[in-house]
């Protein structure tokens, strides 16, 4: 039971570290697939399960696009495969989807390839009532990913760039911020939505606590069957041991251990490294 | 003067600690002759009452001193589709074995001179993979336009599906990994249960015309009601213990604390055992705790040895459990062989607290010695911890193999289906039935953690409820 990737394309192609955007074929998960949502795949027998997120679904509900940066092993296993080459398994959708209802404002912000998981949020926010703010961060320029998509659903939309290769140089907290103090009760925000590299949440987090906002986050904790029977994903939250997989993927930023998901994530930082200098050529 | 009985034949200590091969070689048919040789055919046998799915054990055995061996698979068969993967992994000694004659009585598990039942059983589903003898054939083709989806592909998923097959039911298998058998795949070590035997057991379902659709989460992409719109007129949910309780205690989310479905799932069902030829990892200690006393801690602990050797890192992994070992609930086979094997025993000893270091890896583990008290609910002595009895092990790679709670993917979205305080599925004991018409359960989902063929036993019941129901 193979799945054959239709569509192929490299969004970003920086510093041998690039985006990639697949289109698999799979009703049995495109029906069911809620924004927030992810699958589990394999690209090979021997491979690991990882964890992606549906960055979108066609209008049929026959395919799936999967949006994913070469990060590891099995990212950059992926990456090297082609439209017409054959994914070995494909699970989902898995965790809670996102809870979309009419907020009120609602600012959404991704950083990296996590842009390409609010992607789907946005859009339902969008849909449900909402008054959309985005704030997109990249590194630079090039690595910025899904522009065009996302400014279609926004009423208001910011980009920052590390190097200011494009928008207003800088983090996505600055706009963050300055929109936060800038807004005048009772026009606030009712929620901030947020995914990117955890650094990057976590400042969020910081940068929102102050103003009260409830902020949720979409942790990438490292998973194994994503169903919730290995525990390889546990995070603290408000101090309680939760599973990413099938209680989340999305947390109170408040209330999530950051420091335990850095250390927690770099579990196995030394064998990926061996492997990757062994299998990637 | 009673024979001795037979010895199973096992590769030694030192050498299998070095892989993942099978351990117990099985009987040969001298040794299968003598062994079955001993059984007395008792006019009224108990071992039949001891198995949880009903084997006519003294009919088998009778078979194989007649150099029957097909008759006595074919016994067997009848009764249990697996007789491969049971006399590999089921706990005889508390369940056939200590109802046999020969066992002293009195005794928490059966003694060796019982009848080793279950090498037996190994035998005849060995001989009868080995020479293809044909499983019993579609019994009631009446049945034949009828649909069943059997959910979960673990022990009672199997049993199931085989006793509906075997009624000529159209059988469709859905489990939501991407290989099947369950725990059989992911919990049981190949040094237990070798793949080629799991395979040649799930292949024999196959060729029965059961169709398996792996990757697919009942719950998730499709529910109880569009199954049943899909056509299928009754459904089994052999859905398993999916969730790992974990003690509770301080600093365990450090890195490096398993639970011993993370650590097993990773070393058997993703064959992290052969990294990086696989890709999944698992991290290999210097001092390899295991938490916990049944099977699946020895399973645990073995495989820690294993992949320790086979790193070249002096073995050095230690079975934490908080009573004594007479309550061990492991197989007494599997206690053996980790013993034998080099795992040392911590008995009455109950961990306290995780400590990690700076970069948040566990290092040591505080612990309190215990005392046996008074018998528990569970009728086993509690463990009572005494004062002032601290003390720490190194600990670099800690699995907490403690137990598992029902798994809740499809109860959860399933209101309908009445689910008891611990979140098992609540069914009809005569048949299974759950709260919903036509939807039946058994194996852990049902009673909690059981064994294999306890799985089997109850699946067996709610296969034939479910012919009954399709009549």
């Amino acid at each position: 039971m193979s799945i054959k990737i239709l569509e192929k394309k490299v969004l970003a192609d920086v510093s041998a570290s690039r985006i990639v955007q697949i289109k698999v074929p799979s009703s049995d998960i495109a029906k069911k697939a809620k924004a927030g949502q992810f699958i589990v795949l394999m690209a090979r027998p021997e491979g690991e399960r990882i964890p992606l997120t549906i960055a979108d679904i066609d209008v049929g509900k026959t395919t799936l696009t999967i949006i994913f940066q070469e990060a590891g092993l099995t990212t950059r296993l992926l990456s090297k495969l082609e439209a017409g080459d054959s994914l070995y398994a494909l699970a989902g959708p898995l965790g809670q989807p996102t809870e979309i209802h009419k907020y009120g404002k609602v600012i959404i912000v991704g950083g990296g390839v996590g842009i390409a998981e609010i992607y789907p949020v946005a859009k339902a926010f969008k849909e449900a009532g909402n008054q959309v703010t985005t704030i997109l961060g990249a590194r630079t320029k090039e690595l910025l990913i899904l522009e065009q998509e996302l400014k279609k659903v926004s009423d208001n939309f910011y980009i920052t760039t590390d190097d200011g290769s494009f928008g207003k140089k800088g983090f996505v907290t600055d706009i963050l911020k300055d929109l936060l103090v800038s807004c005048v009760k009772p026009e606030v925000y009712n929620l901030v939505y947020a995914v990117g590299p955890i650094p990057m949440m976590r400042k969020i987090a910081e940068t929102t606590k102050p103003f009260n906002v409830k902020t949720l986050v979409s942790l990438n904790a490292l998973m194994v069957d994503a169903t919730g029977m290995c525990g390889c994903c546990r995070v603290s939250v408000g101090g309680q041991t939760r599973f990413s997989c099938v209680d989340g993927p999305e947390f109170d930023a408040h209330l999530v251990d950051w420091d335990e998901l850095i250390k927690r994530n770099n579990i196995y930082r030394e064998k990926e490294q061996h492997i990757c200098k062994l299998l990637i050529k | 003067m009673r024979k001795e009985p037979v010895k199973i034949k096992e590769i030694d200590a030192k050498t299998r600690a070095g892989n993942f091969n099978e351990v117990v070689l099985g009987y040969s048919e001298d040794e299968a002759l003598c062994e079955a040789g001993r059984c007395l055919q008792c006019k009224n046998p108990l071992c039949i009452s001891g198995c949880p799915v009903g084997i006519d054990i003294k009919t088998f055995l009778h078979k194989i001193t007649q150099k029957d061996y097909a008759g006595a698979y074919n016994t067997i068969r009848e009764k249990n589709n697996f007789p491969s993967i049971c006399g590999r992994v089921c706990p005889a000694e508390y369940q056939c074995r200590i109802a046999c004659v020969l066992s002293k009585k009195g005794q928490p598990f059966a003694t060796p001179q019982a009848i080793n039942i279950h090498f037996l059983e190994r035998f005849a589903g060995d001989y009868g993979m080995r020479c293809s003898v044909s499983a019993p054939s579609a019994r009631n083709s009446g049945l034949k336009l009828k649909k069943v989806a059997v959910v979960g592909s673990g022990p009672a998923g199997l049993c199931c599906a085989g006793e509906l097959a075997r009624a000529g039911i159209k059988v469709i298998m859905f489990e939501g990994l991407h290989k099947l058998g369950g725990v059989l795949r992911y919990g049981i070590p190949p040094f237990r249960l070798p793949r080629n035997i799991l395979d040649c057991e799930i292949e024999s379902l196959k060729n029965m015309g059961v169709e398996f659709v792996p990757n697919f989460i009942v719950g998730k992409n499709k529910d109880l009601e569009e199954l049943f719109k899909d056509g299928f007129a009754a459904v089994f949910l052999g859905l398993g213990a999916g969730i790992p309780s974990f003690l509770g205690i301080k600093g365990e989310n450090l890195c490096n604390i398993y639970s011993a479905n993370e650590f097993l799932t990773r070393v058997n069902l993703m064959s992290a055992y052969e990294f990086p030829k696989a890709h999944s990892p698992v991290n290999i200690g210097k001092s390899m705790v295991v938490i916990g006393g049944g099977n699946t801690a020895m399973d645990a602990a073995r495989c820690a040895l294993r992949l320790q050797l086979m790193n070249g890192i002096a073995p050095n992994t230690t079975i934490l459990y908080r009573r004594s070992e007479v309550e061990l609930p492991a197989r007494r086979l599997e206690i053996e062989h980790a013993k034998e094997e080099g795992v040392q025993f911590r008995l009455l000893v109950k961990p306290q607290e995780f400590m990690g270091d700076e970069n948040g890896f566990v290092r040591r583990l505080h612990c309190l010695q215990c005392e046996l008290g008074e018998p528990d609910s569970s009728g086993r002595r509690k463990p009572l911890e005494i004062p002032g009895s601290d003390f720490e092990v190194d600990c670099d790679v800690a699995v907490v193999a403690i137990g598992l709670k029902a798994n809740q993917i499809l109860t959860k979205v399933t209101p309908a289906l009445k689910t008891d305080k611990y979140g098992d599925v609540i069914v009809e004991p005569e048949t299974m039935e759950t709260s919903i018409k036509n939807v039946f359960a058994g194996g852990d989902i049902v009673g909690g953690e059981g064994t294999v063929i306890e799985a089997m036993g109850m699946a067996k019941k709610a296969a034939g409820a479910i012919i009954e129901r399709l009549k």
